[in-house]
């Protein structure tokens, strides 16, 4: 199942709507049509492909064809590619029909694009401002539009109108943005009928940095290291997909020996993330000591990754083409003396949480999102796994995970506990795939590359990884000279947030943090 | 819970202590900290964080100095859920707009005598965010800065160690 059988299908079915269609990289199909045949072409391929719209995002291109440009990203597992479709939008009259009618993954995307780009998703009900709140950010200032000039101009502000939950009885619990954790901002407000939760409303966006628009006019070789703070739990896995997108555009392969080392930094980002939410789930029932075994845990392998690599967070490794440290024998060996020691913590830290009742009842049948739901919404990552959707970009695309013969962990309760399990069965993987990339590294074998300076080109890539949240998508597009002109980056938390605030209906407020933790999404990637 | 007693019996208490060179410099650190802060603010600092705008791992951080292997509880500084019991203010992140107003509020509902300290990179100057249209470039601008911990993100016992620095001077 390649990319080139997968477009003969996608050709047959969607026949006549298409403008052109072709295969770009191994893993990417392209296609071009009409404005008005988007929503037919993206409904027909969302049902055909199973899949929620990965990315939807648009492109100034008004300088080189007076049009803006608007792509829908579709995953195709089976066939390991991605299906892009793009359609041009008349610079003098950005418009373009909603998709979010039909595929509710396209909603707040969507909204995105109305306020980043002005371009108005028609008949979309609800375009709501998300990052750029009302209350700050004057109207008609589109920031990633190309003739921009880095202020907003003019004075209209308007409040942020929620959406009212009325009733007898009806009332509002308005919590953050700032919390009473050390964690990061955002707006949730309840509606609760006596206890149990019957709307939950998320206003995010408190962390936006205009990440986008800041990669744009730098050189693709240095960007990395913004990637890296997109969100700071998932620098690798940021700066992974990051790289993979600029190795795609300027034709470099990476090597076995790169793929490995970074495979294993991948899990190790993994299991300290894994490890902090279990003792976040423990904390948020009140179950102290293995809260704090997993806070030691967590700590462990974050001392590790500083022997490994002279970073507690695995900053400053991945470069487009290479890494900036191999895995010599000495790194091989702290790895294997440490990894007993964590297998044997967690396994005590595993069986704690198994082992008692009161831990297992209050997670069990408690934020629950059930297949049908999570399909939906277009849940993606370690949460869809959850809820019975076997998806993950390690098993369908990478070489090197087939390899070692990973086994996805997969759970169909879809609540609280099965997403523990999940965690669970996924860091005991990570710990064995670890093992696996390690005895097959070839020592001191540093990959030949072409000087850096002949690398940049101009041209468009799709780099992915699968992060410990999910997948991790970098659309880059660059200049000539290698200067970055567009980044579209999506985060698992994008899509998992609406998740979240449907899962924890009709349970308690209490249940709350536990339902939160136990998605623990990012505040940071979601709001760029 | 008889089982967590009777593992703990059996396997004795669980030591996983860090690097001998950095567990020497948290005791020598800790122990000049408790004292300073016995002397100035009568046994406790509590400290209120908030994130404008933070990717997180300095949040990361600051949690790993509450870990039990750094417990910097014991030296008498606490992470408070309201700015109302807070001595200090730890701010990370480059101040995005929309967090503004928030920052100014948590520092306004704080007693007096109180004061900021800056965490990471981007609250010093934005970091890497600096010029984006959405930060405003670190705090200081904003509020009165009395210390800045550098670093992306600072560990741990650099975080203890800069506001030992501070504490005595």
């Amino acid at each position: 199942m390649s990319s080139t059988s997968l477009l003969f299908k996608l050709q047959e079915k969607l026949g006549a709507l298409l403008i052109s269609s072709s295969v770009k990289y191994p893993d990417e199909v392209l296609l071009k049509v009409k404005a008005d045949n988007f929503q037919p072409c993206c409904k027909t391929l969302h049902e055909y492909l199973r899949s929620p719209v990965m990315m939807l995002f648009a492109n100034d291109r008004r300088k080189t064809s007076n049009s803006y440009e608007v792509i829908a990203v579709f995953a195709a597992y089976v066939y390991k590619s991605w299906v892009q479709v793009s359609i041009d939008i008349p610079a003098d009259d950005p418009r373009f029909p909603s998709l979010a009618k039909s595929i509710y993954s396209a909603n707040l995307f969507e909204r995105e694009i109305k306020e980043l780009f002005g371009i108005e998703a028609e008949g979309h009900p609800d375009l709501r401002r998300l990052h750029l709140h009302d209350e700050v950010w004057p109207v008609g200032n589109y920031p990633l539009r190309k003739d921009f000039t880095g202020t907003a101009l003019g004075s209209e502000l308007s409040p942020y109108k929620f959406s009212h939950v009325e009733g007898e009885g009806i009332f509002e619990v308005p919590v953050g943005p700032v919390h009473a954790g050390i964690i990061g901002p955002g707006h949730f407000r309840f509606s609760v009928a006596g206890e149990p939760i019957i709307n939950l409303e998320l206003r995010l966006g408190f962390t936006h940095r205009g990440v986008e628009k800041h990669f744009e006019g730098r050189k693709c070789l240095e960007a990395v290291t913004l990637a890296e703070c997109v969100s700071g739990d998932s620098s690798f896995a940021h700066s992974l997909a990051y790289s993979m997108a600029v190795e795609k555009i300027c034709g470099l392969k990476e090597d076995l020996n790169t793929g490995y080392t970074r495979g294993i930094f991948l899990e190790l980002e993994r299991m300290y993330n894994h490890a902090n939410d279990l003792g976040g789930m423990a904390t948020d029932v009140g179950f102290s000591f293995p809260a704090a075994l997993a806070s030691v845990l967590k700590e462990e392998i974050l001392q590790l990754n500083d022997d490994l690599t002279g970073h507690r967070y695995l900053k400053n490794i991945n470069q487009p083409g290479e890494l900036s440290l191999e895995i010599d024998q000495v790194k091989k060996d702290i790895l294997k003396m440490s990894l007993p020691q964590i297998e044997e913590d967690f396994a005590e830290l595993a069986q704690l949480l198994n082992n008692s009742a009161s831990f297992l009842d209050r997670t069990e049948n408690t934020g629950t999102l059930r297949q049908k739901t999570a399909e939906d919404l277009g849940i993606v990552g370690l949460a869809a796994r959850a809820s019975g959707i076997p998806n993950d970009i390690r098993k369908s695309f990478s070489e090197i995970h087939k390899e070692a013969e990973m086994t996805m962990a997969i759970e169909q309760g879809g609540d609280c506990l099965a997403r523990l399990k999940v965690r669970i069965t996924e860091f005991t993987e990570s710990v064995r795939l670890i093992k696996t990339f390690l005895a097959k590294l070839t020592p001191d074998r540093r990959p030949n590359y072409t000087p850096a300076a002949n690398w940049p080109k101009a041209g468009k890539a799709l780099g992915y990884a699968e992060g410990w949240r999910g997948p991790v998508l970098y659309w880059l597009e660059t200049a000539e000279n290698g200067s970055i002109s567009r980044c579209k980056i999506v985060d698992p938390s994008f899509h998992n947030w609406p998740g979240l605030s449907y899962a924890v209906l009709g349970d308690i407020i209490p249940d709350f943090p536990l339902c939160n933790k136990s998605f623990d999404l990012s505040y940071a990637g979601n709001d760029l | 819970m008889n089982n967590i007693i009777n593992n703990r019996l059996r396997k004795g208490i669980l030591d996983r202590s860090i690097e001998p060179a950095v567990l020497n410099d948290l005791t020598t650190v800790g122990e000049q900290m408790r004292d300073q802060i016995m002397k100035k603010f009568g046994r406790s600092l509590n400290i209120r964080e908030v994130d404008t705008g933070s990717c997180g791992a300095c949040e990361s951080e600051i949690i790993a100095a509450n870990n039990p292997s750094y417990d910097i509880s014991r030296f008498g500084i606490n992470f408070v859920a309201s700015p109302r019991h807070a001595d200090a203010l730890l701010v990370t992140g480059p101040v995005s707009k929309n967090m503004l107003l928030a920052l100014k509020n948590t520092y306004d509902a704080m007693p007096e005598p109180k004061f900021v300290i800056t965490c990471g990179d981007c609250a010093q100057n934005g970091g890497p965010f600096a010029g984006s249209y959405y930060t405003l470039g670190g705090v200081k601008d904003i509020l009165p800065v009395a210390l800045h911990i550098p670093g992306c993100p600072p560990r741990p016992l650099v975080i203890i160690q800069y506001l030992l620095g501070y504490l005595k001077g």
